[in-house]
C-alpha cells in the first residue's frame, strides 16, 4: 500500500512537470501551425514572462492575480511585436534561417534580463497566495504549487479548445494554419491573426514562467526548461495541439519514472531518448496526420 | 564579366578555373606560410583557432549549407572527437592514428545518429540533432571512468615521433596544413557524383529520388562525414585548449557553428573560412564595443549574449546570404559598373518552398 | 513489344478513389498520352509509376518484371525516367550540373575515390560530361550551360527538365503536361522534341498532356481518365470523338 501511494504521488509530480512541458509545447504549436515557425525563444520568453511577474508582484507589491494578468498582457504585446518586426519578413524562409533568428532572440531577451537592474544573473521567489500548502487526498500529500499547475493547465486547455471551437477570431485562427492563402481569399486578415497567435502564444509562456517560479524560482537561466518541451511537442506531432498536451505528459511522467528506477543522468536525457526512438519509428510524431509534398 | 571559351571536359572540373584567381591564391599561401615571420604569438594563436573552427565549420557547412539538413547538434560531435583524441593520447596512441580516430569515432556516430534521423527533414531534424547533443553531453558528464566527467580531462600536447608540437607556430602550421587538406578533401566531394547528390537533395528531396539517389544512404553519408570533420577539428581543439570538460560542448557551441556557417554565407567553401575568421574575432571585437562604451564588466555576459543575438537576427534579416555573398555583390558590382541594379540580387526564397503569405 | 503494363492500378486516399482498377500497357516506341479533366488521377497514376506512392492495388509491370514494390529510387536505374507537373529542378545549380545529377542512376567511383578525386574519378566524371554534352546538343541548351536554373524562363527550365530526364538514358520517359506553362511558339518545339526522343532515341514516351493539339499532334495511342477510371483508350482522333470522353471534360 505504501509502494502504490509513493508510485501515486510520484506519477502526479510527473504529471505536474508534464503540464509544464506541456503548455510550453502549446505555445510552440500554436506557432508552428499558423506559421511554420518554431520559436526556440519560447523558453526565453517564458523566463521573461516570469521576471516581469516578479517585478509586479514582488517588486512592486501588486495583488498576485493582478501581477499575473499584467505580465501576460505584457508578454502579449511582445509576442505581437516579435511577429510584426522579426518574423513577418522572414516568411517563407529556409528552417535554418527561422532557427537562427529564434535563437537569436532567446539571446537577446537573455541580454536584455541580465542588463535591466534589479534583475541580473541572481535567483528571486514569487509569493503566491497559494504557496507553501499541501492537499491530502486519502494518503496522498500533494503541495499546491503542483495542483496549481495541473489546474491552470486542465484551464488553459478548456479555453483554448472553447476559443478555437466557438470564436469568430478562433475559426479564423485555424482557418489561418490549415491555409493561409485560401484563408486570406475568404477575407480573413492573415497578418494581423498571425500576430494575435504570437500574443497568445507568449502569454501562455508568461503563465508558465509564474505557475514554475515557486518551485524553480526566477532566474535568467530558467528557460532552458523549454527545451525540454520540444521532445513533447515532437512526441505530440508538431501540428496537434491535443498533441502537446499528450507529449508533454509522457515526457513528465516518463521523466519522474526514469529518475525514480534508473541510475542518476537519465532522468535529464529521458525526454530526448524517448524522442529518437518515437522519431525513428514515426518521423512525424505520434498524433501527426502524414501529409506527403504534391508533386 | 569574364566569359571562358571551353576546349576541354578538365577546365570544369579543375581546382582553379581561372588564371586570375591563381594569383591570389598563390600570394594568400606565401602570406600564410611566413605568418610566424611577421606575426606574434597572440595573433598565431588567433590562426591556429582559425584552422581550427574553419574545419568545424566546413563540417557544418557540408550539412547545413550543402544538404540543407538544420543541425543544432554539432557540439556532439566536437566533444566525441576531442575526447576520443584525450583518451586515446593517454593510452599511448600515436597522434597520426588517434587523430583519423577522432573523425572515424564521431563519424561513426553520425552514421547511427542517421538511423533515427535519416526520414527527418526541416524542423524535426534540427530537434533531433539537438536531442543527441544533449544525450552527448550527459553521457561524458557521467561515465566518469573514461571521461573524469566534469573535473574534466588534461590533454598534453602533440607528439609525433620525437617532435613535440610545443610552439604556437608549429600548432599554427599543424591546424593550417590540416585545414588546407580539408579544403581539397571538399573540392574534390563537391565536383563529384556525391557532391552533387547532396546539393539535389537539398533543392528538391522528391526529384533526387527519381534520379536515382537514395535519401537515406546518401543522409547517413553526409551526416558522417559532417562528424568526421567536426570530431577531427574537436581533435585538434583539445590540443590546443590543452584541457576539455563537458561544458565546453554545450548547445551554444552548436549554435557557434550554424552561426558560423550562416554569416560565413551558407553553401560556399569560402563561407566557412570567411565564418571562422569572424567568430573567432568576435570576442575581441565585444571588448572593443565595451571599452568604447564604457560598459561596466559586470554586464559581460549580458553583452555577449546581446551581440551574439543581434548579429544572429540583423545578418537573417539583411545579409541571408553572409559575408561571402556580400563578397561577391561587391565583386559583381565592381565587374559591372555602372550597370549594377539593385535587383540583381533580389532575394530569392531559399531552398524551400511555401505558400505562406509574406 | 510491350515495354510497360499497368495491371488493375488502385488508389484511395482517405475517402477518395483517386486512382480505380486502372489498366493500359505501352509499347516500346510509341507516345502514349493519359488525358482527363482536373483531379482525374493522371498525376497519381504517375506517382504510383513512379514509386513515390505505394500501390493500394495491381501491379506494375516493366520489361517483363514486376516492379510494383521497388523503391522509388531504384526507378531510375531501370530506364525510368520522369518529369514533374510544377518543375523539380535544382534551383540553386547551374544547368549543366541539374544535367549531371540526371547521371546519377549510371554509377560512379567509390567515396574515397571522389575525395582523393583519383584519376578513376576524373575520367567517369569526363565521361559523364560528354553524356550530358550530348543531350545539351540535342536541346539546343548551350548557351544556358552555366547558368543557374534558379534564373532561367519558365519555358527553358522545363527543357532542362526534360534533359535532366534524358540524361539518365532511360528507356522508358514519363512527361508530366510537358506543354503545361508553355506559350504556343515553346510548345511546337516541346512537340518536336517528343518526336525527337522518339526517333532519334528510341525512347518510349508515356505522357499526360492537356493542349489537345500537342496529343493530335504526337500521340500514337491515347488514354482518356475520369474519376479515376479508364473511361477509352485508343487513336487520338478515336478518343476525340468519344461521347464519354467530350461529356467528362465539358459536364466536369
Amino acid at each position: 500500500m505504501q509502494g502504490l501511494i509513493e508510485f501515486t504521488q510520484m506519477i502526479i509530480s510527473g504529471v505536474a512537470t508534464g503540464c509544464i512541458y506541456a503548455i510550453v509545447a502549446l505555445g510552440f504549436v500554436l506557432i508552428y501551425k499558423a506559421s511554420e515557425i518554431v520559436n526556440f525563444a519560447q523558453g526565453d520568453l517564458m523566463m521573461l514572462g516570469a521576471f516581469l511577474g516578479f517585478s509586479f508582484i514582488t517588486l512592486l507589491g501588486m495583488p498576485f492575480y493582478l501581477g499575473l494578468m499584467l505580465a501576460l498582457a505584457c508578454m502579449a504585446l511582445i509576442g505581437a511585436l516579435l511577429d510584426r518586426v522579426v518574423l513577418r519578413p522572414m516568411a517563407g524562409q529556409p528552417v535554418f534561417a527561422i532557427v537562427i533568428i529564434t535563437i537569436g532572440i532567446g539571446f537577446v531577451i537573455r541580454a536584455v534580463v541580465i542588463s535591466v537592474p534589479g534583475w541580473g544573473t541572481e535567483t528571486y521567489g514569487i509569493a503566491t497566495p497559494y504557496s507553501g500548502g499541501v492537499t491530502t487526498l486519502g494518503g496522498l500529500v500533494i503541495s499546491n504549487e503542483h495542483l496549481a499547475i495541473i489546474g491552470a493547465t486542465l484551464a488553459l486547455v478548456i479555453v483554448l479548445y472553447l476559443f478555437f471551437r466557438f470564436t469568430m477570431l478562433g475559426v479564423a485562427m485555424q482557418a489561418t494554419s490549415q491555409n493561409q492563402l485560401a484563408a486570406y481569399y475568404v477575407g480573413v486578415p492573415v497578418k494581423s491573426i498571425l500576430s494575435m497567435i504570437w500574443a497568445i502564444s507568449a502569454a501562455t509562456a508568461a503563465l508558465v514562467g509564474i505557475l514554475l517560479a515557486p518551485i524553480t524560482f526566477v532566474h535568467v537561466n530558467m528557460g532552458f526548461i523549454g527545451l525540454k518541451a520540444f521532445p513533447a511537442a515532437v512526441i505530440g506531432g508538431f501540428g496537434s495541439l491535443p498533441g502537446a498536451v499528450v507529449g508533454g505528459l509522457i515526457i513528465g511522467v516518463v521523466e519522474a519514472l526514469a529518475g525514480f528506477y534508473l541510475p542518476e543522468g537519465f532522468k535529464d536525457i529521458a525526454a530526448y531518448v524517448l524522442m529518437l526512438l518515437v522519431l525513428a519509428v514515426r518521423p512525424k510524431g505520434l498524433f501527426a496526420q502524414s501529409v506527403a509534398k504534391k508533386v | 564579366m569574364h566569359v571562358p571559351m571551353k576546349t576541354s571536359y578538365n577546365e570544369d572540373i579543375r581546382l582553379i578555373r581561372q588564371r586570375g584567381t591563381l594569383v591570389w591564391y598563390a600570394l594568400l599561401a606565401l602570406a600564410l606560410l611566413a605568418a610566424p615571420f611577421y606575426l606574434g604569438e597572440h595573433h598565431l594563436s588567433q590562426l591556429s583557432f582559425v584552422g581550427i573552427y574553419a574545419i568545424a565549420g566546413l563540417g557544418a557547412m557540408l550539412l547545413v549549407g550543402y544538404t540543407g539538413q538544420v543541425s543544432l547538434g554539432q557540439a556532439a560531435f566536437l566533444a566525441i572527437g576531442a575526447y576520443t583524441e584525450a583518451i586515446l593520447q593517454k593510452a599511448g596512441v600515436p597522434f597520426a592514428a588517434s587523430l583519423v580516430l577522432a573523425g572515424v569515432m564521431a563519424g561513426l556516430t553520425g552514421a547511427i545518429l542517421s538511423l533515427s534521423t535519416a526520414r527527418l527533414a526541416g524542423i524535426y531534424l534540427a530537434i533531433a540533432t539537438l536531442a543527441f547533443a544533449f544525450i552527448v553531453e550527459e553521457v561524458l558528464t557521467r561515465w566518469e571512468s573514461l571521461t573524469n566527467g566534469s573535473l574534466g580531462i588534461l590533454v598534453k600536447r602533440i607528439q609525433v615521433g620525437g617532435f613535440t608540437f610545443d610552439a604556437e607556430w608549429k600548432f599554427y602550421y599543424l591546424s593550417t596544413g590540416l585545414l588546407v587538406l580539408v579544403l581539397w578533401l571538399m573540392i574534390n566531394l563537391l565536383r563529384s557524383r556525391t557532391g552533387r547528390a547532396l546539393t539535389a537533395m537539398r533543392d528538391s528531396e522528391i526529384s533526387a529520388q527519381s534520379l536515382g539517389i537514395h535519401l537515406a544512404r546518401y543522409k547517413a553519408i553526409v551526416l558522417a562525414l559532417s562528424g568526421a570533420l567536426t570530431g577531427v577539428a574537436g581533435a585538434l581543439y583539445a590540443h590546443r585548449i590543452q584541457f576539455i570538460t563537458p561544458d565546453q560542448f554545450t548547445i551554444m557551441a552548436s549554435v557557434e557553428l550554424l552561426v558560423l556557417v550562416v554569416v560565413g554565407g551558407l553553401g560556399s567553401l569560402h563561407g566557412a573560412v570567411f565564418g571562422a575568421v569572424f567568430i573567432v574575432m568576435l570576442p575581441q571585437f565585444i571588448v572593443l564595443l565595451r571599452d568604447a562604451f564604457g560598459i561596466s564588466s559586470t554586464y559581460q555576459a549580458g553583452l555577449d549574449a546581446g551581440v551574439y543575438g543581434l548579429l544572429m537576427v540583423l545578418f537573417m534579416l539583411f545579409e541571408p546570404h553572409g559575408i561571402y555573398g556580400r563578397w561577391q555583390k561587391i565583386k559583381l558590382y565592381l565587374d559591372i559598373f555602372p550597370f549594377y541594379r539593385k535587383a540583381t540580387f533580389r532575394r530569392q526564397r531559399m531552398f524551400q518552398k511555401s505558400e505562406q503569405l509574406r | 513489344m510491350t515495354l510497360f503494363e499497368g495491371r488493375n492500378l488502385d488508389r484511395r486516399f482517405g475517402g477518395i478513389h483517386a486512382v480505380r482498377d486502372v489498366s493500359f500497357a505501352v509499347e516500346e516506341g510509341e507516345i502514349f498520352t493519359i488525358i482527363g479533366p482536373n483531379g482525374a488521377g493522371k498525376s497519381t497514376l504517375f506517382n504510383l509509376i513512379s514509386r513515390i506512392y505505394d500501390l493500394g492495388g495491381g501491379s506494375l509491370v516493366y520489361d517483363d518484371r514486376d516492379i510494383s514494390r521497388i523503391a522509388p529510387h531504384k526507378v531510375v536505374g531501370l530506364g525510368i525516367a520522369r518529369t514533374f507537373q510544377n518543375i523539380e529542378l535544382f534551383e540553386n545549380s547551374t544547368v549543366l550540373s541539374n544535367l549531371l545529377v540526371g547521371r546519377h542512376s549510371r554509377g560512379g567511383p567509390a567515396l574515397w575515390q571522389e575525395l582523393l578525386f583519383t584519376s578513376a574519378a576524373r575520367q567517369s566524371e569526363i565521361a559523364h560530361r560528354e553524356r550530358v554534352e550530348d543531350v545539351i546538343d540535342l536541346l539546343d541548351l548551350q548557351e544556358h550551360r552555366d547558368a543557374r536554373v534558379g534564373g532561367l524562363p519558365y519555358g527553358i527550365r522545363k527543357v532542362v527538365e526534360l534533359g535532366r530526364a534524358l540524361a539518365s538514358q532511360p528507356r522508358l520517359i514519363l512527361l508530366d503536361e510537358p506543354s503545361s506553362g508553355l506559350n504556343p511558339d515553346e510548345t511546337e518545339d516541346m512537340s518536336y522534341w517528343i518526336r525527337d526522343i522518339r526517333s532519334q532515341l528510341g525512347v518510349t514516351v508515356l505522357m499526360i498532356e492537356h493542349d489537345m493539339s500537342l496529343v493530335g499532334m504526337v500521340s500514337d495511342r491515347v488514354l482518356a481518365l475520369d474519376h479515376g477510371e479508364v473511361l477509352a483508350i485508343g487513336q487520338p482522333a478515336e478518343i476525340m470523338a468519344n461521347p464519354r470522353v467530350i461529356e467528362a471534360y465539358l459536364g466536369g
